[in-house]
Formats: C-alpha cells, sequence, structure tokens
C-alpha cells in the first residue's frame, strides 16, 4: 500500500528533528527521510533571533538562527534528505505516515522507524478562561514573535502581556525595540517562570512592569481590542474586587505556557503521559508503540535547546539501533515522581540499559539547598544537591549504566528533599 | 552609594547590594554567592553592556534579515543602535557571518547577519 519506503522517518526539522537525523546518519542508516511542515528547517530557532542559544553544546552564545544553521549544515553535509512544506496527516500503529505536499501531493511512506519531533505550541486563549470580546489584536506570544521577526509585521502600537515565560519577556523587548509601548507584563503566580536575566534585560532595562499575583479580568473592544483589566489575585488566584487597573491597548500577548503537540502520536497509538503531555518513553526514547520514537519539546517541554540536541542525538542513535536489530523482549524498570518532583522521563528504563540515562524533570515548587533522591525501595542510589531546585529550570539526574544494572527492584522513585 | 541589583548568571537569582563610590567606581558587593556574581557586578553596575539582535526590512525579500552586534555594546546605546539600524539597506544574497555595517556609532562592534537570504 505505501508509495514508498524508508528505514528512519523523522516529522519535524527543527532542532530535536535534525539532530536526530545527524545521529542516525553517523550511525550509517543510509534511508533517512525528514518531514517539515515550514518551507524551510530550523524550526521555531528561524524566529528567535535574540542570542543565549548553544552555551552548553557549542560553549559560545549565538542566535536562534545560527544555532539551527549549524545542524542544518551538518545536515547537508551528510546529504540527509529534508522535505519542505510537507505536512504529515497522520501516523500509524504500524509506522505508515501520510504527508501531502504542493510538490508531491498525497503519499503513503512505510518507515522501519519514526521519530516524533514536532515540538510544542503555546497554550491558546481559549484554554485560559480570560472573559471579554473576542476582538482582534490577541495573539500568542510566538505567534507575535513570527510576525515581526520572519515577516516583518508589528501587531500593534500599545502592549500588554499576559504571563511572564521567557516567550512573553522576550516580545516585550522586541515590541520595545521596534518602537511599541509596552505596558505591563501581568504573571497570575507570586513569581516568574522565566529566566532572571531576561527579567533584567527584557523588562528592567525598558522600564516595563512586572505585575506579579495579578491577571487579565477583563478584554474590550468591538473590532480591535481597546483595552484590557488587570486585578490583583489572592492566594487561591481568584481575583480581588477593588484592585482593578485599566490599560488602553490594542495588542494583548498571551505567554502562559507550552503544550507538546501531539495529535500525531495520539493517533500512532502512543501513550502519553498525563505529567508532560508528551509521549511515556523508556530510555531509548521508544514510546508505547514499538519503532515510534519521541525526543525535544514533543515529548516534554525544555528550558534549553541544548537539551533538546542531546535528547535528540540519544532518540536517533536509538532508532538506527532499532532499524539494525530485532529487539528482544525488554524487561523494565519503572521511574516514578515522588515528593516535589514532576514529569520525570523517561518513565521506563531497560534493565539492560547499554548507556548511561538521564533523568530530567521540573521540580514542583522552589527548593533551596536541597538534594534530588534517586531510590529503589529503600535503598538510595543517587543524590544530588543544589542551591536551586525550581520548576522553572528543568532539572538532570545522570544514572551510571553499571548502577542500572545492579538494580533490583521493579521501579524507581526520585524525589526533593528539603535539607 | 548602594544599588541592589539581582544576579543573571543562574536560576538562583542572588539579590546582591553594590557599593559605589560617589563618581559611580565599583567599592564592593555583597549578596553574590559565586564569583560570577561579583565580576557581572561590577560590569554591570560600571559599564554594563548588552548584545543587541534586530531585523532588518531587505528589499526583494518578504522576510527581513535577522542580526545582531558582533560584541556586546554599551547599554546607554541600544536605542541609538537601532536608530542607525533603521536606516541600513541590504542588497541580496546575505550569509549568515557576513557584515552588515561596520564599527556601529564607533562601538567598535560589526552588525552581522545571523542567517542566510538568498
Amino acid at each position: 500500500m505505501a508509495d514508498m519506503q524508508v528505514d528512519i522517518l523523522i516529522i519535524g526539522a527543527g532542532p530535536a528533528g535534525l539532530a536526530a537525523a545527524i545521529a542516525a546518519r553517523e550511525d550509517g542508516i543510509e534511508s533517512i527521510l525528514v518531514l517539515e511542515r515550514e518551507k524551510e528547517p530550523g524550526g521555531i530557532l528561524r524566529q528567535c533571533i535574540h542570542n543565549g542559544f548553544g552555551l552548553h553544546r557549542f560553549e559560545e552564545e549565538l542566535t536562534g538562527p545560527e544555532y539551527a544553521l549549524r545542524d542544518i549544515c551538518r545536515a547537508r553535509e551528510l546529504d540527509i534528505e529534508i522535505q519542505c512544506g510537507t505536512t504529515v496527516l497522520s501516523v500509524s500503529p504500524d509506522r505508515v505516515v501520510t504527508c501531502v505536499s504542493p510538490e508531491t501531493g498525497f503519499r503513503r511512506i512505510q518507515a522501519k522507524a519514526v521519530i516524533l519531533a514536532m515540538g510544542c505550541r503555546e497554550r491558546p486563549r481559549g484554554a485560559l478562561c480570560t472573559p471579554g470580546t473576542r476582538c482582534a489584536g490577541i495573539y500568542s506570544a510566538g505567534t507575535a514573535q513570527r510576525f515581526v521577526n520572519l515577516e516583518g509585521f508589528m501587531p500593534g502600537r500599545r502592549v500588554v502581556i499576559l504571563g511572564s515565560g521567557d516567550i512573553g519577556l522576550i516580545m516585550a523587548r522586541r515590541m520595545t525595540l521596534q518602537g511599541a509601548k509596552v505596558l505591563a507584563c501581568v504573571e497570575i503566580m507570586p513569581y516568574s517562570s522565566g529566566l532572571n536575566r531576561n527579567i533584567v534585560q527584557c523588562l528592567q532595562d525598558y522600564d516595563i512592569p512586572l505585575y506579579l499575583s495579578h491577571t487579565v479580568t477583563d478584554i474590550r473592544g468591538k473590532e480591535r481590542l481597546e483595552g484590557v483589566t488587570v486585578s490583583r489575585v489572592d492566594d487561591r488566584r481568584n481575583p480581588v474586587p477593588g484592585t482593578e487597573i485599566d490599560f488602553e491597548c490594542d495588542t494583548l500577548l498571551l505567554s502562559c505556557g507550552l503544550i507538546p503537540e501531539n495529535e500525531l502520536s495520539l493517533g500512532a497509538g502512543v501513550q502519553l503521559s498525563p505529567a508532560t503531555s508528551g509521549a511515556i518513553v523508556n530510555d531509548s526514547f521508544e514510546t508505547s508503540v514499538p519503532g515510534i520514537f519521541a525526543c525535544g519539546n514533543v515529548l516534554h517541554v525544555h528550558d534549553l535547546v541544548d537539551h533538546v540536541s542531546n535528547e535528540s542525538f540519544r532518540a536517533g542513535h536509538a532508532a538506527a539501533a532499532f532499524v539494525r536489530s530485532v529487539p528482544g523482549e525488554a524487561s523494565f524498570i519503572s521511574v516514578e515522581d515522588g515528593d516535589g518532583v514532576r514529569g520525570t522521563v523517561p518513565q521506563k528504563i531497560r534493565r539492560n540499559a547499554d548507556a548511561n540515562v538521564s533523568l530530567m524533570f521540573r521540580p514542583a515548587a522552589v527548593y533551596r539547598n536541597s538534594t534530588a533522591v534517586v531510590s529503589c525501595g529503600d535503598r538510595v542510589i543517587m543524590k544530588k544537591k543544589a542551591m536551586i531546585y525550581t520548576p522553572g529550570e528543568m532539572a538532570v539526574l545522570e544514572l551510571k549504566k553499571e548502577q542500572i544494572q545492579s538494580m533490583e527492584g521493579d521501579s524507581i522513585t526520585v524525589r526533593i528533599e528539603r535539607s | 552609594m548602594e544599588q541592589v541589583i539581582t544576579c543573571i548568571n543562574c536560576p538562583v537569582g542572588c539579590r546582591m547590594t553594590v557599593h559605589l563610590s560617589d563618581a559611580g567606581e565599583f567599592l564592593s558587593v555583597t549578596g553574590n554567592t559565586c564569583p560570577r556574581g561579583a565580576r557581572y557586578a561590577r560590569q554591570e553596575c560600571t559599564m554594563p553592556e548588552r548584545m543587541i539582535t534586530a531585523v532588518i526590512p531587505v528589499e526583494g525579500s518578504a522576510c527581513p534579515l535577522s542580526v545582531k552586534t558582533a560584541t556586546p555594546v554599551p547599554k546607554k546605546m541600544i536605542r541609538d543602535v537601532m536608530a542607525a539600524l533603521s536606516s541600513v539597506r541590504v542588497s541580496l544574497p546575505v550569509s549568515a557571518g557576513d557584515v552588515i555595517l561596520h564599527d556601529v556609532l564607533g562601538t567598535g562592534s560589526d552588525i552581522i547577519a545571523t542567517r542566510n537570504l538568498p
């Protein structure tokens, strides 16, 4: 039934898909196809023109397009086929990928292994329960970033930003430098989830006020946004009457979190984790469906692209190993979230893991001078102390393969202990 | 003279108090927990610098050109550098790393392209 066959098919040519493709080709896999919806590879990095990328991987500070270009050039050197302008419609559990593009029309491609690398999307207005009218002028921060940086349009002149995630902060500065007036950045939590560096260099540098424990309680405008009302919230995040501040603005940007984009994964029967909204994977980044792998922000939302690349190299190597050999029945150790820990990836580790495994998770709150502990029953396997564990920064614990191979129980638990 | 700043080097975000002479010279810093914090405090309170990134419209291209300063420039010059960029004309093709403007406003920093535009 398939129109063509490949060994490894990768969905998405952002940093995750590119790294996975490079790793698989370096392992000697000849038949690799990367499908990309946009007209160029690079993913979200294309619109992230600010610097700060690559410090871990390249030990220098690059802008997003520069970081992407390094992987694109490497992929070209390795003669990896990337088909842009191609939208994947579905993935079946037996790894038949259906896609369309203007050049090649409708195709079915049978792959020996599929790597899901579709990234994430922003939480939209509909998921935020914001009141008010449905007028124009309300954008997710990333959409505005695309308009300004890739398409050369300014979405508005007087701006309020809801949410203080890094994209919102970065856009506060971008809009200001492009001549807009950013009136306020409004955060419902008592702290910002953005980097300190972005609070200082994107808000404070331009005297943009950050309203913590505040949210938008009214949106006004018929055709176009005319203004928003911002109110303080109590410790249960309910608006406090009498604390309203009105802002006259034509633009509201939403920076309220990212969600892995898993529609295709669900169609393939891939099991998702409620904690990460991404696939449940083992230490080789294989999902619950054999031969389907996931890496990057489609698996769990990262803070740093460097970590996306490193994870995706591992996924690429694992997919290469999968197409080379028929794996035997594996026996797994499950990984559980303990106190203070959310969304540990991978959720399963093969008992005979052939490499070290990075356990990645998000702290559930801010813990200062605390210790992350991995235990198997009563036995502590490893401890890592840090000055701070915070939800804004993914924590990583590296388990040695010898530690894994000598484990006796069926599960391990990751938790944070206050000291 | 005292100035309170937040360290940006890591998520700990130490609140540091920087002591400056009346002439604005760095005297000492407290509240930092590592040498990187002290270095940042001295720099930020005496000669703050920023990398600037921006996009420039390009005739004949639907997509603007992303650019950056090759090195950080004085923070107080951000607006001036942006203004200087607004009058730059770019002709295609451009490759990442190409110098778009030499020594912008005498800062010693070039403006360079961060992407290819064919």
